[in-house]
């Protein structure tokens, strides 16, 4: 069965929404049981005290990066049918930055803030609102960012296109950087300050 | 381990926890051809309540217009069933986990009220910053990461490296 499956044809179509809940399940169940539903957890990443985060998201990023670059390497799936979303450099970063700056005052991301709220935590609550008013006020502001929005066009690059560098190399420099990231953070955590949470 | 589950404080270990997710996040890329994502569902509901409310507006806005078409319901996308798994998916963790519980998470050094106020102003610019961006930390930085999107890395990096210099700025709201 070559991959992707719906779009291939192997699945019907009319499976995509029961996948959609069937994977966002699976989605949402590990994000609040790593601790992505308290946002004094996620935001230790920045002081230290706990890098659940990083350890999370680059164990994540890898694991998918590997099982789909061998998956293409045994014929088990066509990587040429996958969404590669297209880069636009300019509100690539824009919006990058202006999200980082709401994630170091809410201290959740959306999915982030779905799963906490799920558990009850209020705070998620009132961030998923302040969401519904940034989309809507982007909306309908956006004559304002459609030159930024569409600025910097250069479609479905990859990284490696980019760096020049083959998919092996790459993967395989990845890998060695979160290892060291990791054993990084687990030096400072040892020498951080615990805080209670 | 089981005296940390009553307690509400039992966690997956991280490594494991990122390789499920890892898991999650690739059977997503092997069934459907696309990956995960959470903030394009806000914007979906966002487009549909602004086309039931005022339709005309809608249809004629450069942005919202992107979104509407003739056979496809905005409201009728991937993500928002997507995100349905996730708010039942994060419930069956608390609940095995016992962490249901109302409550507002803060540091002790603020109020329960700055502490929403600060949730709701983030939210906010995450709203804002993932529509430019045209994804958040999980449609494009984490998704795009997994396919080796360009994009990926460097919204990535941005939210990330951003994040990391304004929770100094805000430091007293978290420790």
């Amino acid at each position: 069965m070559v991959g992707p499956l719906i779009p291939m044809g192997v699945i019907p179509e009319a499976w995509d929404n029961v996948f959609a809940v069937m994977l966002g399940m699976g989605f949402g169940f590990v994000l609040e049981a790593s601790g992505f539903s308290s946002s004094r957890k996620i935001i230790g990443t920045f002081f230290g005290y706990d890098f659940v985060v990083l350890k999370v998201f680059f164990t994540a990023a890898i694991t998918c990066m590997l099982g789909l670059l061998y998956f293409s390497y045994l014929g088990w799936i066509d990587y040429s049918m996958l969404y590669i979303q297209p880069t636009f450099i300019t509100s690539a970063i824009v919006g990058g930055v202006v999200m980082g700056i709401g994630f170091s005052m809410g201290g959740y991301c959306p999915g982030t803030s779905f799963a906490a709220l799920a558990i009850g935590k209020l705070d998620a609550l009132t961030f998923t609102g302040g969401m519904f008013i940034g989309v809507f006020l982007f909306s309908e502001a956006f004559p304002i960012f459609e030159k930024m929005y569409n600025s910097g066009n250069l479609g479905g690059m990859l990284v490696t296109d980019s760096l020049g560098i083959s998919t092996g190399l790459f993967a395989f420099l990845l890998v060695v950087a979160a290892v060291g990231m990791f054993w990084g953070a687990t030096w400072v955590e040892r020498k951080v300050k615990k805080v209670e949470y | 381990m089981n005296k940390n589950i009553k307690s509400g404080s039992f966690y997956l270990n991280p490594y494991l926890g990122g390789v499920l997710l890892g898991l999650v996040l690739m059977s997503t890329f092997y069934i459907t051809g696309r990956g995960l994502g959470a903030s394009g569902a806000v914007k979906s509901t966002v487009v549909e309540a602004v086309s039931t409310v005022a339709p005309a507006h809608a249809v004629n806005s450069n942005y919202y217009g992107k979104f509407l078409s003739d056979d496809k319901h905005p409201m009728n996308t991937w993500l928002v069933f997507e995100v349905i798994g996730v708010l039942s998916g994060a419930f069956l963790s608390g609940l095995l986990f016992n962490r249901l519980k109302f409550k507002v998470e803060h540091s002790p050094k603020i109020t329960s009220k700055r502490r929403i106020l600060f949730a709701l102003s983030g939210g906010l610019l995450f709203g804002i910053g993932s529509q430019l961006a045209k994804g958040c930390t999980s449609g494009a930085a984490l998704s795009g990461m997994g396919v080796l999107a360009l994009g990926g890395f460097i919204t990535m990096m941005a939210i990330f490296g951003t994040a990391f210099i304004f929770a100094w700025v805000f430091k007293k709201n978290w420790i």
